[in-house]
Protein backbone atom coordinates (compact mmCIF):
# COMPACT_ATOMS: atom_id res chain seq x y z
CA UNK A 1 0.00 0.00 0.00
CA UNK A 2 1.25 3.30 -1.10
CA UNK A 3 3.27 5.71 2.28
CA UNK A 4 0.88 8.99 2.85
CA UNK A 5 2.04 12.40 3.10
CA UNK A 6 0.12 15.14 4.99
CA UNK A 7 1.06 18.36 5.08
CA UNK A 8 -0.58 22.22 5.82
CA UNK A 9 0.93 25.06 4.53
CA UNK A 10 0.40 27.82 6.41
CA UNK A 11 2.70 30.27 5.28
CA UNK A 12 2.47 32.49 2.10
CA UNK A 13 5.94 34.10 1.51
CA UNK A 14 8.11 33.09 -1.40
CA UNK A 15 10.55 31.07 0.74
CA UNK A 16 7.92 29.43 2.75
CA UNK A 17 6.41 28.41 -0.18
CA UNK A 18 9.06 26.10 -1.08
CA UNK A 19 8.72 23.70 1.43
CA UNK A 20 5.23 22.31 1.16
CA UNK A 21 5.16 22.20 -2.99
CA UNK A 22 9.19 20.64 -2.56
CA UNK A 23 8.12 17.77 -0.19
CA UNK A 24 4.93 17.73 -1.83
CA UNK A 25 5.97 16.48 -5.15
CA UNK A 26 9.00 14.86 -4.79
CA UNK A 27 6.92 12.39 -2.24
CA UNK A 28 4.37 12.44 -4.75
CA UNK A 29 7.32 10.88 -7.05
CA UNK A 30 7.91 8.60 -4.50
CA UNK A 31 4.64 7.13 -4.78
CA UNK A 32 3.13 8.30 -1.79
CA UNK A 33 -0.44 9.92 -1.67
CA UNK A 34 -0.05 13.39 -0.71
CA UNK A 35 -2.71 16.00 0.47
CA UNK A 36 -1.93 19.91 1.79
CA UNK A 37 -3.96 21.99 3.42
CA UNK A 38 -3.43 25.69 2.82
CA UNK A 39 -4.84 27.83 5.69
CA UNK A 40 -4.12 31.19 6.70
CA UNK A 41 -1.32 33.18 5.08
CA UNK A 42 -0.61 29.36 3.02
CA UNK A 43 -3.92 29.72 1.22
CA UNK A 44 -2.50 32.80 -1.40
CA UNK A 45 -0.48 29.99 -2.68
CA UNK A 46 -3.54 28.51 -4.04
CA UNK A 47 -4.45 31.35 -5.77
CA UNK A 48 -4.11 31.81 -9.77
CA UNK A 49 -1.31 33.84 -9.82
CA UNK A 50 1.33 33.53 -7.51
CA UNK A 51 4.07 35.58 -9.16
CA UNK A 52 3.95 38.20 -6.74
CA UNK A 53 4.91 36.11 -3.59
CA UNK A 54 7.32 38.19 -1.22
CA UNK A 55 10.08 37.60 0.49
CA UNK A 56 11.18 39.94 3.43
CA UNK A 57 14.72 40.62 4.98
CA UNK A 58 13.03 42.74 7.74
CA UNK A 59 12.51 40.42 10.96
CA UNK A 60 14.56 37.44 8.86
CA UNK A 61 18.23 37.64 10.31
CA UNK A 62 19.08 34.31 9.08
CA UNK A 63 18.78 35.65 5.28
CA UNK A 64 21.69 35.93 3.69
CA UNK A 65 22.55 39.59 2.68
CA UNK A 66 24.97 40.95 0.19
CA UNK A 67 26.10 43.57 3.07
CA UNK A 68 25.07 43.75 6.44
CA UNK A 69 21.63 45.64 6.79
CA UNK A 70 19.76 47.11 10.13
CA UNK A 71 16.27 46.57 10.75
CA UNK A 72 15.90 49.99 10.38
CA UNK A 73 17.05 50.01 7.07
CA UNK A 74 14.69 47.19 5.74
CA UNK A 75 11.97 48.46 6.26
CA UNK A 76 12.47 51.54 3.89
CA UNK A 77 10.06 51.56 0.78
CA UNK A 78 11.63 49.04 -1.98
CA UNK A 79 13.97 47.00 0.08
CA UNK A 80 11.24 44.49 0.50
CA UNK A 81 10.70 44.59 -3.63
CA UNK A 82 14.71 44.47 -4.03
CA UNK A 83 15.20 41.81 -1.69
CA UNK A 84 12.54 39.90 -3.49
CA UNK A 85 14.10 40.22 -7.19
CA UNK A 86 17.37 39.50 -6.03
CA UNK A 87 15.94 35.84 -4.73
CA UNK A 88 14.30 35.45 -7.76
CA UNK A 89 16.99 36.11 -9.52
CA UNK A 90 19.44 33.50 -7.27
CA UNK A 91 16.43 30.89 -7.70
CA UNK A 92 16.72 30.75 -11.57
CA UNK A 93 20.94 31.08 -11.84
CA UNK A 94 20.56 28.28 -9.29
CA UNK A 95 18.50 25.77 -11.19
CA UNK A 96 16.19 25.58 -8.49
CA UNK A 97 12.49 25.01 -9.09
CA UNK A 98 10.36 27.92 -9.74
CA UNK A 99 7.04 27.62 -7.77
CA UNK A 100 4.44 27.36 -10.49
CA UNK A 101 6.35 24.96 -12.14
CA UNK A 102 6.55 22.83 -8.47
CA UNK A 103 2.80 23.27 -8.17
CA UNK A 104 2.31 22.49 -11.72
CA UNK A 105 3.45 19.00 -10.98
CA UNK A 106 1.68 18.55 -7.65
CA UNK A 107 -1.38 18.95 -9.25
CA UNK A 108 0.28 16.87 -12.50
CA UNK A 109 1.12 14.15 -9.86
CA UNK A 110 -1.96 13.87 -8.28
CA UNK A 111 -1.45 15.62 -5.01
CA UNK A 112 -4.93 16.51 -3.63
CA UNK A 113 -4.51 20.45 -2.73
CA UNK A 114 -7.53 21.09 -0.05
CA UNK A 115 -8.13 25.05 0.62
CA UNK A 116 -9.23 26.00 4.24
CA UNK A 117 -12.96 27.26 3.78
CA UNK A 118 -12.77 29.84 7.02
CA UNK A 119 -9.65 31.36 6.02
CA UNK A 120 -11.63 32.10 2.77
CA UNK A 121 -14.58 33.38 4.84
CA UNK A 122 -12.08 35.19 6.95
CA UNK A 123 -9.75 37.20 4.17
CA UNK A 124 -12.81 37.42 1.97
CA UNK A 125 -11.24 35.14 -0.65
CA UNK A 126 -13.84 34.15 -3.79
CA UNK A 127 -13.85 30.43 -5.43
CA UNK A 128 -12.28 32.27 -8.36
CA UNK A 129 -9.41 33.77 -7.36
CA UNK A 130 -8.17 29.88 -7.07
CA UNK A 131 -6.84 27.25 -9.37
CA UNK A 132 -8.98 24.51 -10.96
CA UNK A 133 -8.50 21.35 -9.32
CA UNK A 134 -8.76 22.32 -5.55
CA UNK A 135 -11.01 21.06 -2.87
CA UNK A 136 -12.35 23.37 0.14
CA UNK A 137 -12.58 21.79 3.51
CA UNK A 138 -12.12 22.29 7.18
CA UNK A 139 -10.20 21.41 9.93
CA UNK A 140 -12.23 18.24 10.05
CA UNK A 141 -11.51 17.44 6.20
CA UNK A 142 -7.42 17.77 7.33
CA UNK A 143 -7.70 14.63 9.82
CA UNK A 144 -9.54 12.81 7.49
CA UNK A 145 -6.49 12.19 5.56
CA UNK A 146 -3.86 13.11 8.43
CA UNK A 147 -5.44 10.78 10.87
CA UNK A 148 -4.17 7.50 8.16
CA UNK A 149 -1.12 9.33 6.92
CA UNK A 150 2.40 8.43 7.82
CA UNK A 151 4.11 11.36 7.42
CA UNK A 152 2.19 14.63 9.19
CA UNK A 153 4.18 17.55 8.62
CA UNK A 154 2.73 21.72 9.33
CA UNK A 155 5.00 23.97 7.58
CA UNK B 1 26.29 1.04 -20.95
CA UNK B 2 22.94 0.52 -23.88
CA UNK B 3 19.89 2.62 -22.90
CA UNK B 4 16.32 3.57 -23.86
CA UNK B 5 15.76 6.92 -23.34
CA UNK B 6 18.55 9.89 -21.83
CA UNK B 7 17.60 12.58 -19.31
CA UNK B 8 19.56 15.81 -19.28
CA UNK B 9 18.82 17.06 -15.86
CA UNK B 10 22.73 19.19 -15.66
CA UNK B 11 22.26 22.33 -14.20
CA UNK B 12 18.69 21.72 -11.89
CA UNK B 13 18.67 22.06 -8.38
CA UNK B 14 16.73 19.76 -5.85
CA UNK B 15 14.40 17.90 -6.37
CA UNK B 16 13.98 18.83 -10.29
CA UNK B 17 16.58 15.97 -11.59
CA UNK B 18 14.21 13.58 -9.32
CA UNK B 19 10.82 14.92 -10.48
CA UNK B 20 12.12 14.86 -14.18
CA UNK B 21 13.52 11.43 -13.65
CA UNK B 22 10.01 10.20 -12.91
CA UNK B 23 8.10 11.59 -15.69
CA UNK B 24 10.73 10.28 -18.01
CA UNK B 25 10.49 6.47 -16.34
CA UNK B 26 6.86 6.78 -17.15
CA UNK B 27 7.69 7.35 -20.62
CA UNK B 28 9.20 3.89 -20.94
CA UNK B 29 8.30 0.71 -20.41
CA UNK B 30 9.10 -1.33 -17.76
CA UNK B 31 12.40 -3.43 -18.03
CA UNK B 32 13.77 -0.58 -20.54
CA UNK B 33 16.53 1.41 -19.06
CA UNK B 34 16.96 5.69 -18.54
CA UNK B 35 20.00 7.34 -18.22
CA UNK B 36 20.22 10.38 -16.43
CA UNK B 37 23.30 13.14 -16.10
CA UNK B 38 23.32 15.85 -13.32
CA UNK B 39 25.04 18.26 -11.99
CA UNK B 40 23.21 18.71 -8.37
CA UNK B 41 25.97 16.77 -5.85
CA UNK B 42 22.71 15.77 -4.02
CA UNK B 43 21.45 13.70 -6.02
CA UNK B 44 23.87 11.11 -5.62
CA UNK B 45 21.99 9.90 -2.29
CA UNK B 46 18.32 11.25 -3.71
CA UNK B 47 18.79 8.91 -6.56
CA UNK B 48 19.53 5.94 -4.72
CA UNK B 49 16.76 6.91 -1.72
CA UNK B 50 14.50 7.42 -5.09
CA UNK B 51 15.25 4.04 -6.25
CA UNK B 52 15.11 2.34 -3.03
CA UNK B 53 12.11 3.52 -2.41
CA UNK B 54 9.80 3.33 -5.73
CA UNK B 55 11.27 -0.13 -6.78
CA UNK B 56 13.13 1.22 -9.64
CA UNK B 57 16.73 -0.46 -10.45
CA UNK B 58 19.89 1.63 -10.01
CA UNK B 59 21.99 -0.41 -12.46
CA UNK B 60 24.66 1.74 -11.76
CA UNK B 61 26.09 5.98 -10.82
CA UNK B 62 29.44 7.10 -11.22
CA UNK B 63 31.10 10.69 -11.43
CA UNK B 64 33.19 12.31 -12.98
CA UNK B 65 33.65 15.86 -13.86
CA UNK B 66 31.28 17.35 -11.59
CA UNK B 67 28.82 14.86 -13.40
CA UNK B 68 26.70 12.17 -12.31
CA UNK B 69 25.31 10.00 -14.28
CA UNK B 70 22.86 7.44 -13.04
CA UNK B 71 21.58 4.70 -14.96
CA UNK B 72 18.18 2.60 -13.87
CA UNK B 73 16.01 0.21 -14.94
CA UNK B 74 11.92 0.53 -15.03
CA UNK B 75 10.32 -2.01 -12.40
CA UNK B 76 8.17 -4.55 -13.67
Amino acid sequence: MAKKLALIASKGTLDWAYPPFILASTAAALDYEVSIFFTFYGLTLLKKDISDLKVSPLGNPAMPMPVPMPNLVQMLPGLESMATMMMKQKIADKGVASIQELREICLESGVKLIACQMTMDLFDFKREEFIDGIEIGGAATFFEFAGESDVNLFI
Amino acid sequence: MEFDKELDARGLNCPLPILRCKKSLAELQPGQILKVVATDPGSVKDFQAFCKQTGHELLSHEAANGEFTFVMKKRA
